[in-house]
């Protein structure tokens, strides 16, 4: 599957090399002698649940933090290896080691180029060379296949362009060791090949690339070797060639899993209950400050003991969808029932109350108040039923809590720990618990990419949870970026793109390549209707 | 001689502190910071009380000696930490919910004149005790609206408390100022006549031993007040709303918070503790309304908000810390500038800004909240309203 590296002078030597890497954050341990080993001219995978010291490891290679113990080692150009242990970005960068965030940290006001160069800006005289950074940047551009206007302002690019400018940046720098963290969590499946193929080509080119991910399919079709951490350890260096998915995942995990691609043969082709809908959504359009109908005209229903997918890149108005469904943006035109009842006018208190239940797609902004404790988080949204006249009931507070990190297996079960101190995957689950767990009492179940940045075991846990509240009869809308996820799981599939829904499919119609068309805003195949 | 200092202040705990409902921050936690702050202010006091070729230690026993050492001092350092409290308690409630009310100069002024109007249109049969509580609403209604118009500007338009209460600071003292020179000063002073009905008991009253100290019993009030926000932000459903839209204004909305409800009644609120604290000078000092009264009290109640780290406990101590430092500046004067404790004071202040963490958390935050809002305004203008 991987064509083999072209021949190159020195690749095959090693050009990372960390040892006994140890650091520690108060209590936490991050790493506890971790090791990493990479070749030259190789594309390497590191994975790893959530919070088994990935981005920490690689922000120590990078010079953002200095390890408590253990040794790190790059080959800068062509030379041999230096111990670097404890340098700074300013020598990594000099050292040709660049780092992609799954932030962005671009200006958008700026341009391709003016934010490409910026801190090392082609001077003319006083002046930036404007021209000259245009050149530049469209020679890099083009050499790297990193298509991208260098003109235009950053601002109006999609995600997937904003990323190839983070990455232009790094090249710009001189990187020849490329560390990207999570890179594809925003982008469209064939933007995701464009990115493999931009990756191949430096690799041709000699460049060294550590692609820090969780998704198999990911590790698979790109990477040439994999070293697997679990609780800050490294457990596992594989070649890709001559691994499995399976044999990935049990060494992510530490037990066998089942894998979204196992359930999604498995299940089964359905009847639907031809009962009226819970949800049900009439030309719905929203208006944002920025851009008028980023939702236009959407008509969509969800049935009780269904569940309704939305596919789509994100950005094509799913989250505002979502939010207006809960009542946190305004209604421009349109119509939203929630159990039969006019909703659009209600307030989100009273839509909870009305039955709906939210788990927004952003546990950090919207899920979590993150200095509140589990306890206080568990009851979020719910505080008017934990009230007695005008203070709050602390007993039956923490026995709600105690219930649901029983329930949903939360970990650590302190019910007064900050929401802050727990892991992602744990903090999605007191999200979880809060809107799907015993004595909450909804019909409809808005489920805004709910494994996002969540481990392997948290998943499987979570998808579980989603199917059971179909099967009790709950009406489910699930948004996910992630289509293995909403194949697996979907009765339905709607696929949004430019705040339109193009298309809705039953699960047995659809398709990895099918859903890729429509979510690139291709019509293919006869749009149907809802 | 700096080293020790540093250790203490790094050993200060850590910021946030996971609450049930009810848990303000623990009694240790309240006391650190101000007591390393003080240690901190005392090595560079010593180095400026040698400047001015002072022995350091005969400065300070008789900053401690005018101020804790006989009853009068105690007494002008409670009258003067009784207003603080208040002030203090203001800024705190208002960054509680994310907000920060630099208005207290303003709220503190309009407290005292609505005050002292009710005292003189009382007849002066009123019975004292309903006198002094009518007065006392006057003045929470007085702050509470001053304090209103920024939090409605805030829910409604967007506009940026920050700078809307320093600029009603301004507006509220011009006017202020205007209706007592012009309407009902008493001839050749800037004050209004003395009140008819509704003055509080002096500490001297009670306790001989304070006489001619302005302490009075407002600082009873201030401190069940005290306790009262303590109970309000940590016991009640409100509380739990208000830190909610303090801490993430997104979640708070999530969880089905009217945030810009909470900002708007967070913010009256905020006005009306400062206002309350007019009634100190009015109802148990000088039984007037004085042009420039509240002069200083209202922007340091910022500083005892910080240093008291936003917690009411905390804020009362900060007050008495802050009380003293003023107050002895007045005992000071003898051997050394007064001006000296200002320094002292704004040494405290940098101190604990700069040592504990909880406190830089909060003015980045603070300072991120204007950024964004003031970013959201600039699109508002744009086009379209948020």
């Amino acid at each position: 599957m991987n064509a083999p590296p072209p021949p190159n002078a020195d690749v095959g030597s090693v050009a990372i090399r960390l040892q006994g890497i140890v650091k520690t954050f108060g209590e936490t341990v991050a790493n506890r002698g971790t090791a990493l080993e990479v070749k030259r001219g190789e594309i390497h995978a590191l994975v790893g649940e959530n919070g088994a010291g990935k981005s920490t490891l690689m922000r120590i290679l990078s010079g953002m933090y200095a390890p408590d113990a253990g040794t790190v080692e790059v080959a800068s150009g062509e030379g041999r290896l230096h111990d670097v242990t404890g340098w700074n970005t300013a020598a990594a960068i000099d050292a040709g080691v660049g780092m992609v965030h799954q932030h962005f940290m671009l200006v958008p006001p700026l341009t391709v180029a003016e934010n490409v160069v910026l801190g090392r800006e082609p001077k003319r005289g006083l002046q930036v060379d404007r021209r000259a950074a245009e050149k530049s940047v469209a020679d890099l551009s083009a050499r790297s296949g990193l298509v991208v206007s260098p003109s235009a302002k950053v601002a109006d690019l999609s995600v997937g362009e904003a990323q190839r400018v983070e990455i232009l940046k790094a090249l710009y720098r001189g990187a020849k060791i490329l560390i990207l963290d999570e890179p594809t969590a925003v982008l469209s499946p064939p933007e995701v090949r464009q990115l493999w193929d931009v990756l191949r080509t430096l690799r041709a080119d000699g460049g060294t690339i550590v692609l820090i991910t969780h998704k198999l399919d990911e590790v698979m079709d790109v990477s040439d070797a994999i070293t697997v951490m679990r609780g800050g350890e490294t457990v596992a260096r594989l070649e890709t060639r001559a691994t499995t998915p399976r044999e990935i995942a049990r060494a992510m995990v530490g037990r066998d899993v089942a894998l979204v691609l196992d359930v999604e043969r498995s299940d089964r082709a359905r009847s639907l209950p031809d009962r009226a809908p819970l949800l049900e959504l009439r030309h719905v359009r929203v208006d944002s400050p920025r851009r008028a109908r980023v939702v236009d005209d959407v008509s969509l229903s969800v049935a009780p003991g269904e569940i309704v997918g939305i596919a789509g890149v994100e950005g094509n108005g799913q989250t505002e969808l979502v939010e207006v469904i809960a009542g946190l943006t305004t209604l421009s035109a349109g119509e939203i029932r929630i159990a039969g009842h006019d909703a659009a006018r209600l307030t989100v208190r009273e839509r909870g109350d009305a039955g709906l239940s939210h788990v927004p797609e952003d546990r950090h902004r919207r899920g979590l108040v993150l200095d509140y404790s589990v306890a206080d988080n568990l009851i979020l949204g719910q505080q008017h039923h934990f009230t007695r006249g005008a203070t709050l009931e602390a007993a039956r507070i923490v026995a709600h809590a105690r219930q649901r990190i029983a329930e949903f297996d939360i970990r650590p079960s302190n019910p007064l720990l900050a929401a802050r101190a727990l892991s992602g995957g744990n903090q999605q689950k007191v999200v979880i618990a809060r809107e799907m767990g015993g004595g909450r009492d909804f019909n409809v179940l808005l489920a805004a990419q709910p494994t996002r940045g969540v481990d392997v075991g948290a998943i499987e846990f979570i998808h579980d949870r989603l199917r059971r509240a179909r099967d009790e009869g709950k009406a489910v809308l699930l948004v996910s970026a992630d289509l293995a996820e909403v194949l697996a799981l979907s009765d339905r599939i709607a696929v949004m793109y430019g705040g339109k829904i193009v298309v809705v499919l039953p699960r047995r119609e659809a398709s990895v390549e099918t859903l890729g068309r429509y979510m690139t805003g291709a019509t293919g195949a006869p749009a149907q209707v809802a | 001689m700096t080293t020790p200092v540093a250790d203490l202040v790094h050993a200060a705990p850590p910021s946030v502190q996971p609450d049930v409902g009810a848990r303000s921050a623990s009694l240790m936690e309240a006391l650190l910071p101000p007591v390393v702050a003080l240690l901190v202010a005392i090595v560079v006091g010593d180095v400026l009380i040698l400047t001015f070729g002072q022995s350091p230690v005969a400065v300070y026993r008789l900053l401690l000696d005018g101020t804790w050492g006989n009853a009068y001092g105690i007494g002008q350092v409670l009258y003067k930490a009784t207003t603080l409290t208040f002030t203090g308690l203001a800024v705190a409630l208002g960054i509680r919910a994310g907000l920060f009310n630099i208005g207290g100069e303003g709220q503190l002024a309009a407290g005292g004149f609505v005050a002292a109007m009710i005292g003189l249109a009382m007849p002066a049969a009123t019975p004292a005790i309903v006198a002094a509580l009518l007065c006392t609403i006057g003045a929470a209604a007085g702050g509470g609206v001053v304090g209103a118009v920024p939090g409605y500007l805030r829910a409604q338009f967007g506009a940026h408390e920050v700078i809307t209460t320093i600029m009603l600071n301004f507006v509220v003292l011009a006017l202020l100022g205007w209706i007592v020179s012009a309407k009902i000063h008493v001839p050749e002073s800037l004050h209004t006549p003395e009140i008819h009905s509704g003055g509080v008991t002096r500490l001297a009253d009670i306790m001989p031993v304070f006489h001619g100290s302005a302490a009075n019993l407002t600082l009873l009030v201030a401190l069940a007040t005290a306790g009262a926000v303590s109970w309000y932000l940590f016991r009640t459903r409100r509380g739990f709303e208000l830190r909610a839209v303090g801490l993430q204004p997104d979640a708070a909305e999530y969880g089905g918070v009217d945030v810009g409800g909470v900002r708007w009644r967070a913010l009256a609120l905020s006005g009306a503790l400062a206002g309350t604290g007019g009634i100190n000078f009015v109802l148990g000092y000088k039984h007037y309304y004085e042009d420039g009264f509240a002069t200083g009290a209202g922007f340091l109640g910022i500083a005892v908000a910080l240093v008291g780290r936003n917690s009411p406990f905390g804020i009362v101590i900060a007050a008495l810390l802050f009380a003293t430092l003023s107050q002895g500046g007045l005992a000071v004067n003898a051997l050394v500038p007064k001006q000296m404790v200002d320094v002292l004071q704004a040494v405290v202040i940098l101190a604990v800004a700069t040592a504990v963490p909880a406190v830089r958390q909060s003015i980045r935050s603070s300072a991120k909240s204007v950024a964004r809002s003031l970013m959201e305004n600039g699109d508002a203008a744009g086009g379209g309203s948020r």
